[in-house]
């Protein structure tokens, strides 16, 4: 139902995944997942090594934070993010690379893993997994299956169905024993049967590289998919791959599937086998008018500054716009000074033709967003009540159910804002509801 | 270098946009428009153009001021407008100045009074249409009879007049009916662009390949107007003065008349028809029983415009009952 | 033949009508709505612009409350002031306090001058929502977004966008102080305060909390927290919290000592016929330091004044809210 096909644009998919080098000062954001902000664990002036706690999830949704370098705490303070939003912090200025000893840091893969589910989710916890797809989603909370519910399916989440991303294809092409290893203990931890990983079926040497990889696996099972944007949507990967539907308001664990990323599965592999917390992403640096594109490894805190620095020396001057994450679901940065957080999965430079917004014009009834929509939604509607002002109308018709996948705004002829609409009316009805429960 | 942008996603656009598609449809309407020319000469160029012109100034100056916005005649649709109105007349000396009164009805009252692009809720062509057909029905069904050879009909008053093939039927003058090889390629009295189903198929198979339309509305319409003319002639031989075979009647309605035209430009007609593509096949549903119920019992030999101008009336009330299934119930 | 049919036409048309006549009368029996007639009469009354600034759908809405509450308390009519106020006392049978009259205040300067813009914002121009994306152009999370909401909820007109400045400007005879745009500005940065003596007043046009650095980085006018203002208030009419000075006016004489000691022109004095002069420090050479000193706070100060404000101290209050 519904989608799109934004041109694919994946130029950076031949490049291989590069270890990032360690910036002077790196800046750590206490809430980079989705939730309540991480307490600091460390006061200003303490030596601090690689993979050290320095944030301590103390509310329920919450995440630990540990130490990407080594060096000294220098304050701990207010951050503008990427986003020009202030956010705690802490600053810690690079002295060497010095590593926990707990941290198995040699490269022979360790493929054993004997911990009990139990033991699995503690650790996951304690090494500050979250769900690299998108959300940053605490692991430990998706993998904790409540009372009463019972997961079915686990969906590796490999479709990449972004245009310009390469991360995850990089990690299944390099990466592909670790990510089976961390599937499997995903699973065992879960109690599933099998695991599904879905793939678009742009991605030819991943799917096949996966097969190959995963037949050596039990229960592993590589699903190519149609190319469709958005197939990597949860709602819509579960669909595709189980023909359920997550009904409106609930979760994927509701139909009995839960849904990681790979990238999260690596992550996964690392913290469980290898005693590494997140510390570090893959991440795609990429744009058509880049001399050069690049994946790397990069530890979290380091600035969109010293990453576009290393990359490409200065922007080029056409640059119109630089997002973190991918064309369709990404966020422009405004701040270049802001660190890389758990989950950035990409810098993107775009030219200033393309990022900028084209005029808006009537709405022609042309329907073409309501063909695109892949939640079955009518975001011409929706505009039309953010603009009166008429949420809760909106919300009777379900606005609540977008995914913001963008796909409206994208096919748009007129050019509307659909999505910054749909984002408006869908915050004020969030308001209104929680105003009610009141 | 220059500020950054910052916006919400997405942060790419598809290159679609009004103008584009709007342009299309000009471009796809010129096969009708070629062999018009080709049938009806140099009347059919110049109503065709004094049509585009009246469309095309009317929305400027209304635009300019009495609206007073930034005027945009340069997306097109005052020139889509201008060209299904004139080929929506017949191609005599009378419509250069007639058409002039339609543009303005079309434009001003069929689009420009409810906004402008978008609102109107009826297609304005049409509307300036049905305007002409009630206020001046002498000249509005004076048909030129194409000449017998291509482009052979270039001087500007020699016209002689006939009825068109539904007027034949509905006046039992069957033996002078033309053969359907004729009405596929446009062999017949008409108005000016809707006699050749080829041409107009042409122009239709480009809007389809270019996403510019769906198939949903014009295969529904012209299929329902088979069926519906293919029972009713079983039903009620009294309808059917031709002698033909239902089959062959059914198929002669189709061809005959403004179907094509109506099934393919102006049904489709985005702004004044539904969304949802259940809807859209009601909707052409509708069209296409509308269209021979009229032929069969109305006033009128021809029945497209008002049944498409009826559907379009009840289009709001189909994107309310034809809403999209929803992913997440 | 002829009259029999017209008398048959008045007779059927008759009896219809007197049928339903009769019916329309039980059914307006039946279904009568008892109303207080005080309702009407105080609706009469309200301006009847519907601008919701009493927090009720409409001006019937308050009327209702007022009969139904039986007194004004907790319920007023702002753009329809003292004399409304009077009128609905009168008619609820309750004595109607005076109070000042108000007007709106907007407690930004981040204008395109003071807090140039650092990227440039291309999605839906409607502040609730910039507001929900991101920081604002400026970098500054707490200024004017400029988008101009406040504009749109205004039912008097008082509210416009200044081209140059791209900050919204009050009409303060037009501002009727209901509210509205004080509720719909996301940032809180409206403010309802007392309009003052002889329409003058001070307040602070700055509502950034964050340190005083980091303030500075997006925005030149921006209060920096320094709290010298409320060293020098002696009304202590000034508190200084979250890096953020407020001027309470209540308490505030428009003495505008304030004014000349705010480093950054942070605070706002309106209406005044003469720059605010700081106390020169040397007295040995009064004249020309006198004439000199004004220019400097006034040029430091906001950017964007009515021009005639330091040039010719007019004996009129001006009466344009400079801001």
């Amino acid at each position: 139902m519904g989608g799109v096909h934004p041109e694919e644009n994946k130029i950076s998919s031949d490049a291989a995944i590069e270890q990032f080098p360690l910036p002077k000062q790196v800046v750590v954001l206490m809430n980079q997942h989705l939730g309540a902000p991480a307490t600091p664990a460390v006061a200003v002036g303490d030596k601090v090594k690689v993979g050290q706690l320095i944030g301590r999830a103390e509310a329920f949704m919450c995440a630990n934070v540990h130490s990407p370098v080594s060096g000294t705490v220098k304050k701990i303070d207010a951050c503008k993010d990427a986003f020009g939003l202030a956010k705690p912090a802490i600053y810690i200025d690079v002295e060497g690379d010095e590593w926990e000893e707990s941290i198995d840091r040699t490269p022979d893969i360790k493929r054993e893993c004997n911990l009990e589910p139990k033991q699995i989710v503690e650790k996951l916890k304690e090494m500050g997994i979250v769900g690299l797809g998108g959300a940053t989603f605490p692991a430990h909370i998706k993998y904790s299956i409540p009372e009463g519910k019972k997961a079915e399916y686990l969906i590796i989440n490999a479709v990449e169905c972004e245009p310009y991303l390469t991360s995850d294809n990089r990690a299944m092409l390099e990466l592909a024993e670790q990510c089976c290893i961390g599937i499997s203990i995903l699973r065992k931890a879960l109690g599933v049967p099998n695991a599904y990983i879905g793939i678009e079926n742009n991605k030819p040497r991943a799917i096949a590289h996966m097969k190959e990889v995963a037949s050596k696996f039990e229960g592993i099972i590589v699903e190519p998919l149609k190319v469709k944007y958005p197939q990597g949507a949860e709602k819509q990967l579960i669909n595709a791959i189980t023909g359920r539907r997550v009904p409106s308001g609930k979760l994927p664990i509701d139909v009995g599937c839960v849904v990681s990323n790979v990238g999260t599965t690596f992550a996964v592999y690392e913290a469980i086998q290898k005693n590494k917390p997140l510390i570090e992403n893959i991440l795609t640096v990429t744009g058509k008018k880049l001399p050069s594109q690049h994946n790397y490894q990069v530890r979290i805190g380091i600035s969109y500054n010293d990453i576009i620095q290393h990359a490409m020396g200065e922007l080029p001057a056409t640059t119109g716009k630089v997002i973190s994450g991918g064309p369709m679901m990404g966020k422009a940065i405004s701040n270049l000074n802001g660190p890389t957080v758990k989950g950035a999965s990409s810098v993107l430079v775009i030219d200033e033709g393309e990022a900028t917004r084209a005029q808006e014009t009537n709405c022609i009834r042309c329907g073409k967003c309501v063909g695109a929509c892949p939640m079955g939604l009518q975001p011409y509607l929706f505009s039309a009540l953010v603009k009166n002002r008429r949420f809760e109308e909106a919300g009777a018709n379900n606005i609540l159910d977008c995914i913001e996948c963008g796909c409206c705004f994208f096919s748009c002829p007129a050019n509307k804002p659909l999505l910054d609409e749909i984002r408006l009316g869908k915050n004020k009805m969030r308001a209104i509801m929680a105003a009610k429960r009141k | 270098m220059k500020l950054l942008n910052v916006s919400g996603s997405p942060h790419v656009h598809s290159d679609e946009s009004t103008k584009k598609i709007m342009w299309r449809v000009n471009l796809a309407l010129v096969p009708a428009f070629l062999v018009s020319i080709a049938y009806f000469g140099i009347n059919a160029l110049l109503v065709s153009l004094i049509a585009v012109a009246a469309c095309v100034l009317f929305q400027w100056l209304i635009e300019k001021f009495i609206m007073k916005v930034p005027t945009n005649i340069d997306d097109g649709s005052a020139v889509v407008t201008g060209l299904l109105l004139s080929f929506n007349v017949p191609a005599t000396q009378d419509m250069m100045w007639l058409v002039i009164l339609g543009a303005l009805v079309a434009i001003g009252i069929g689009k420009m009074s409810f906004g402008g692009l978008g609102k109107n809720p009826f297609n304005p062509a049409l509307v300036g249409r049905v305007f002409l057909l009630i206020s001046f029905p002498v000249q509005m069904t004076t048909w030129p009879t194409p000449s017998g050879k291509f482009f052979g009909n270039f001087a500007c008053n020699d016209v002689v007049t006939g009825a068109t093939p539904l007027g034949l039927i509905k006046e039992g003058g069957a033996e002078a009916l033309p053969q359907v090889w004729d009405l596929l390629i446009g062999h017949m009295g008409g108005s000016l662009g809707e006699v050749s189903a080829i041409a107009i198929l042409i122009g239709a198979i480009y809007l389809l390949c270019t996403h510019t339309i769906s198939w949903h509305i014009p295969v529904t319409f012209i299929g329902t107007s088979f069926l519906a003319a293919f029972i009713l002639a079983l039903a009620d031989p009294a309808w059917n003065t031709t002698g033909m075979c239902a089959g062959e009647f059914a198929l002669n309605q189709i061809l005959m008349g403004g179907i094509m035209l109506g099934a393919c430009f102006m049904a489709t007609d985005m702004v004044t028809s539904p969304m949802a593509k259940t809807g859209q096949l009601v909707f052409g549903f509708g069209c296409g029983l509308l269209t021979i119920i009229i032929r069969r019992w109305g006033a009128y030999p021809e029945g497209v415009s008002f049944a498409i101008l009826l559907m379009n009336s009840i289009t709001p009330l189909l994107n309310r009952w034809f809403q999209p299934k929803r992913f997440a119930c | 033949m002829t009259i029999k049919l017209i008398l048959l036409a008045v007779l059927v048309l008759g009896a219809t009508g007197a049928i339903f006549a009769v019916v329309l009368y039980f059914v307006a029996q039946k279904f009568k709505v008892i109303e207080d007639p005080l309702i009407d009469e105080i609706a009469e009354v309200l301006p009847g612009a519907n601008c919701g600034g009493c927090g009720k759908a409409g001006c019937r809405a308050l009327a209702e409350a007022f009969v139904k509450q039986g007194n004004m308390d907790g319920l007023k009519c702002a753009p329809g002031g003292d004399a409304v106020a009077q009128k609905v006392a009168e008619l609820l049978g309750v004595s109607a306090e005076a109070s000042d009259p108000m007007v709106a205040v907007l407690r930004c300067n981040g204008s395109c001058g003071n807090a140039p813009a650092k990227t440039h914002f291309d999605g839906m121009h409607d502040c609730h929502y910039a507001n929900s994306v991101y920081g604002g152009e400026s970098g500054c999370l707490f200024g004017c977004l400029g988008f101009g909401n406040c504009v749109s909820v205004c039912q008097f007109g008082a509210l416009s966008i200044d081209e140059k400045t791209g900050l919204p400007v009050v009409d303060e005879e037009k501002c009727t102080a209901c509210g509205a745009c004080v509720k719909e500005c996301p940032r809180m940065l409206l403010e309802l305060r007392k309009k003052g003596r002889n329409n003058r007043r001070v307040y602070v046009a700055c509502r950034n909390k964050e340190k005083g650095a980091e303030a500075r980085k997006a925005c030149s006018a921006a209060c920096i927290g320094c709290g010298k203002c409320a060293k020098v208030c002696p009304f202590n009419a000034i508190t200084v919290e979250n890096n953020l000075a407020y001027i309470d006016f209540n308490l505030c004489k428009a003495c505008r000592k304030c004014v000349t000691e705010c480093p950054t022109g942070a605070i706002h004095d309106v209406n005044f016929p003469t720059p605010a002069i700081k106390p020169t420090a040397k007295p040995a050479a009064p004249a020309p330091a006198a004439a000199a000193k004004p220019a400097a706070p006034a040029a430091e100060a906001p950017k964007v004044e009515v021009p005639a404000q330091p040039v010719t101290p007019a004996p009129e209050p001006v009466k344009k809210d400079q801001q």
